[in-house]
């Protein structure tokens, strides 16, 4: 047995007096009604966020969490109960409520429950542990003093950090018993900076599946100044232009195109309904030949990568889009199940008091082979944006939006004045097959993606090299 | 879960004593705070949130998904002297209550002295409970959930050839307790109840899938829109999408509908709340007493509405709401401050930690003139009706407004087609000053009720 395992066993079932051989007896009572799968979802958490505003460091919570979420599933169907309490009477009240969504009448019995070892792909650290309250604040001191020393029209700085610590323990009526230890840091400064009577935001942020050891000064000041760097540029923006034209992607956060563009569309969910507008495409090109997109869960420490997912499937590398022709979707164990395949490791849920749906984890896409200047050159007209806010899609239509956080006019192949924030829009199905260019300049994003699907938020991460699409619809008011 | 017996489905899911819940939650409470000032804390305040309920979706005539629920929120904030630490637990259990005492002293050991941070004064308490009869438990069972939802469901599907398919119906039932006590002797305890019924619907046609939606939120199921037509609104709706396609680039006037009317004003609300002005982060600094909407608009705060999505009698620190004008003649009246927020702007709090409790916009124009839906798209004569906004394209800092939208073409006061892959972009602060009328088409599933805008022009950024 891992140490992961004893340990959470030890955590969730300590406390109940209870064992495995408890856990299979409820498994084993659910399966008693006509039930495809059951399952049982432990999860503690541990949050803690520090503030600084004004200089002082104001405002911090602590929040502890626990609980246990049961599911049943037969056929398309899902009843779902959860409990605060880990103890049994509670256990069996939750699993009874949940098998209710079936008529009784099987005699299954849960399979030896058994896990494959996992190679954790991060520390099980507690990142809160991990750093003193004194040490905690004096990074958010440094991060103030760092983004005033770099500009004296900085007005106001806000920085913040956040540490989580999951543990979880999943047992499952398929014999899934698994469990993972999960660690997950970020810090943020946002910059209010006034000149000339106008005043600017800017904000940047860094995380991951680390403890706080991995803020070192170097990032810190690369976190202020780049805070600092767009309020200033948004202080010059000009009117952004409106309507149709070429726009050039920087590296890495604008990968954010391909999480709502492509990724939401392709989780399988949607596909299993026929309600995406990628629904029964597998096999034909959404894209120019130059796009090769993944789902990468295994990547060492990142945000948005999982050991293994929240039904405990070993997370994997998914091809999604692979030279322009589309190959894969996301699965969860139910949408795998009802479309005949496998789940690729990316049944998520925010936590035990919701249902796992299939979700993404590190979106990107693959380097080509153009210079980052080239692909810049190459447009007489258009927009370059390194830097977004967030985005938002509608799968049925195939619509979405994503907003530039930092733009730049491209004039006659160069980079010239900045331009205000602006949502740009497009329609997942073809915006790929506009893409041009494709830089050879991968990078992922900084660890900061909180993705929202059916009220539930989960961390993910995403990632793309420079990338011109020739035409995209600019909402400026120029 | 304790509340669920054998027989799961028969068993009303809302079933919840109040009283002797209340009473739990009042001496959890009173511990609670002598805990917290035994450890040497000078001010101590507790929230406590109770939820239970159910939700039963079904998709295409089948349950898809039957959830119960059942949240515990509990929060504890202690001052020591202008030293402040949070601590949270979904935990009730007295072991897990006494860990966030300790975790909560613990942070306000670190945290840094802030002279504005406190309770709010004594002196501004609520002392008048008021009756707002929010809690209207329906017995909602499993069953009964299961047969709203599928009827909803059916007369959509049945309403139009053109929907093929649904993303499923969904009726809930919740009740709520909400708890909140303070160390100046303030202590409330409100149950509550909301429910809900609503339809997604997928139309098709050789163009693609078009997806819509219609819902009714309501504190008392008596008061919900029937099934029928929810079912109905939610085909019509998605139907309406279909044959759509983008419009050239160019600047006209927009209709928006109450839901997009509604976010507007969230953005306006957010701009005058006490953080946003504080920090020198709003584009409506120094608007209070000043002209922000034009003269014929008025925007009423009614915290005592019977059965009102947001009604209270007391705000997120104990104080008490009043009945007050937000904008009067179109003139700012207040700001929505907090204590510490009116603290830091050497200001009073207005009762509104937590924000608004029920907005209230009237309907008018320039000209005294109480316009309908139809009779504000005619005055618009040429132009867009938005009627979905997408993305996060608003800067409250400076109120520049870039959002993805779909909606309708209208030419000679006519609608023509469904618009969609479009932006529209402006600044709030100009879109407010230009809104040329308000309809009589008022929505009220939400807090802030209000009908339909017609705004001046804006960009419209397609083709």
């Amino acid at each position: 047995m891992s140490s992961a395992l004893a340990a959470t066993q030890n955590e969730f079932l300590g406390p109940a007096g209870a064992d495995l051989n408890d856990l299979t007896r409820i498994i084993d009572s659910m399966l008693s009604h006509k039930i495809d799968f059951a399952e049982l979802y432990f999860q503690s958490s541990r949050h803690e966020s520090w503030v600084l505003e004004s200089g002082i460091v104001k405002d911090a919570s602590f929040s502890a969490d626990k609980g246990v979420g049961v599911r049943a599933l037969v056929g398309e169907k899902t009843g779902f109960a959860y409990s605060e309490e880990i103890l049994l009477p509670a256990l069996e009240r939750a699993a009874e409520a949940s098998r209710s969504i079936a008529t009784r009448g099987n005699s299954g019995k849960v399979k030896l429950l058994s896990t494959p070892q996992q190679q954790p792909l991060y520390t099980d650290d507690d990142p809160i542990m991990s750093l003193s309250e004194k040490e905690k604040l004096a990074i958010l001191k440094k991060l103030d003093q760092l983004a005033r020393q770099l500009d004296p029209r900085v007005t106001e700085v806000i920085a913040s950090l956040s540490g989580v610590f999951d543990k979880i323990l999943i047992c499952a009526s398929d014999g899934t018993l698994a469990s993972d230890i999960r660690p997950l840091i970020r810090a943020n400064v946002t910059v209010i900076m006034q000149d000339k009577g106008k005043t600017e935001r800017g904000g940047s942020g860094i995380g991951g599946r680390e403890n706080y050891h991995m803020l070192s000064d170097e990032l810190l000041a690369e976190l202020a100044k780049e805070a600092v760097h767009q309020a200033s540029i948004n202080l010059e923006a000009i009117d952004a232009p409106a309507g149709n034209m070429p726009v050039v992607l920087g590296p890495g956060w604008p990968g954010v195109l391909l999480h709502e563009a492509i990724g939401h569309g392709l989780e399988g969910d949607f596909n299993r309904k026929g309600s995406s507008a990628f629904s029964g495409r597998i096999g034909q090109r959404v894209a120019s030949p130059l796009c090769t997109i993944v789902d990468d869960g295994t990547i060492a420490s990142r945000r948005g990568s999982l050991t293994i997912d929240d039904e405990g499937t070993q997370s994997q590398s998914t091809t999604l889009i692979e030279n322009g022709v589309l190959v894969g979707y996301m699965q969860d164990k139910k949408n795998a199940r009802l479309m005949n395949t496998q789940s690729t490791g990316n049944g998520r849920r925010e936590s035990y008091s919701s249902l796992p749906l299939p979700r993404m984890t590190n979106t990107y896409m693959l380097s080509g082979e153009s210079e980052p200047e080239d692909i810049i050159r190459s447009v007489k007209k258009g927009i370059y944006a390194p830097n977004f806010g967030g985005g938002q899609v509608d799968i049925t239509s195939g619509k979405f939006v994503f907003t530039t956080s930092e733009a730049y006019l491209i004039e006659d192949g160069k980079v010239t004045a900045p331009v205000k924030g602006a949502t740009l829009i497009g329609n997942g199905p073809d915006v790929l097959t506009k893409v041009s260019m494709v830089g050879n300049d991968l990078e992922l994003d900084k660890g900061v993606g909180i993705c929202g699907k059916e009220g539930q938020s989960v961390p993910v991460g995403v990632g793309q090299p420079t990338m011109k699409v020739d035409e995209l619809t600019v909402g400026g008011t120029n | 879960m304790t509340n669920l017996q054998v027989s799961v489905s028969e068993h009303p899911a809302d079933e919840l004593d109040v009283k002797a819940e209340v009473e739990k939650l009042q001496s959890v409470g009173e511990d609670l705070l002598r805990m917290a000032k035994a450890k040497g804390a000078s001010q101590v305040e507790v929230g406590v949130s109770k939820d239970i309920g159910l939700s039963v979706q079904v998709r295409n005539q089948q349950v898809d998904t039957l959830e119960y629920n059942r949240d515990n929120s509990f929060g504890l904030t202690v001052y020591f002297g202008h030293k402040k630490g949070i601590a949270t637990t979904s935990d009730l259990t007295i072991e897990a209550l006494s860990e966030t005492v300790d975790a909560a002293c613990n942070i306000a050991r670190h945290t840094q002295e802030d002279p504005c941070s406190g309770l709010a004064d004594a002196e501004l308490m609520a002392t008048q409970p008021v009756e707002l009869e929010l809690d209207c438990p329906m017995g909602v069972t499993a069953e009964i959930a299961k047969e709203y939802a599928l009827a909803c469901e059916a007369e959509g599907l049945n309403a139009d050839a053109r929907v093929e398919q649904s993303e499923g119906a969904t009726f809930s039932s919740h009740r709520n307790i909400r708890f909140y006590a303070n160390s100046h002797g303030f202590s409330a305890a409100v149950p509550s109840s909301r429910h809900s019924l609503s339809c997604v619907l997928i139309a098709q046609d050789e163009q693609g899938m078009q997806r819509d939606f219609w819902y009714s939120i309501t504190r008392d199921a008596e008061q919900l829109e029937t099934a029928k037509s929810i079912g109905e609104k939610a085909a019509k709706r998605a139907v309406s999408r279909l044959g759509g396609r983008k419009i050239a680039t160019q600047k006209l006037p927009v209709v928006v509908t109450p839901e997009i009317a509604r976010g507007l004003v969230g953005n306006f609300c957010a701009a005058i709340r006490g953080a946003s002005l504080y920090r020198r982060s709003s584009f409506l600094l120094d608007q209070l007493n000043q002209p922000v909407f034009p003269e014929f608009v008025d925007m009423q705060e009614k915290p005592f509405l019977k059965k009102g999505l947001a009604s209270s009698w007391f705000d997120n620190e104990g104080i008490a709401t009043r009945e007050q004008a937000i904008i009067k003649q179109g003139v700012l009246q207040t700001y929505l401050l907090n204590s510490y927020s009116a603290r830091r702007l050497e200001m009073s709090p207005t009762g509104h930690a937590g924000g608004l409790h029920n907005l209230h916009i009237e309907p008018g124009n320039a000209n005294n003139q109480n316009l309908s839906f139809d009779e504000l798209v005619k005055q618009m004569h040429k132009g867009l009706i938005v009627t979905e906004v997408m993305g996060h394209g608003v800067n409250l800092v400076n109120g520049d407004y870039s959002r993805g939208a779909s909606g309708f073409w209208v030419e000679n006061g006519e609608i023509q087609h469904f618009v969609e892959e479009i932006t529209i972009a402006g600044n709030l602060k100009q879109m407010f000053a230009g809104l040329q009328a308000i309809g009589t088409d008022l929505d009220y599933r939400s807090s802030t009720v209000t009908g339909s805008w017609l705004l001046s022009d804006m960009m419209i950024a397609g083709n």
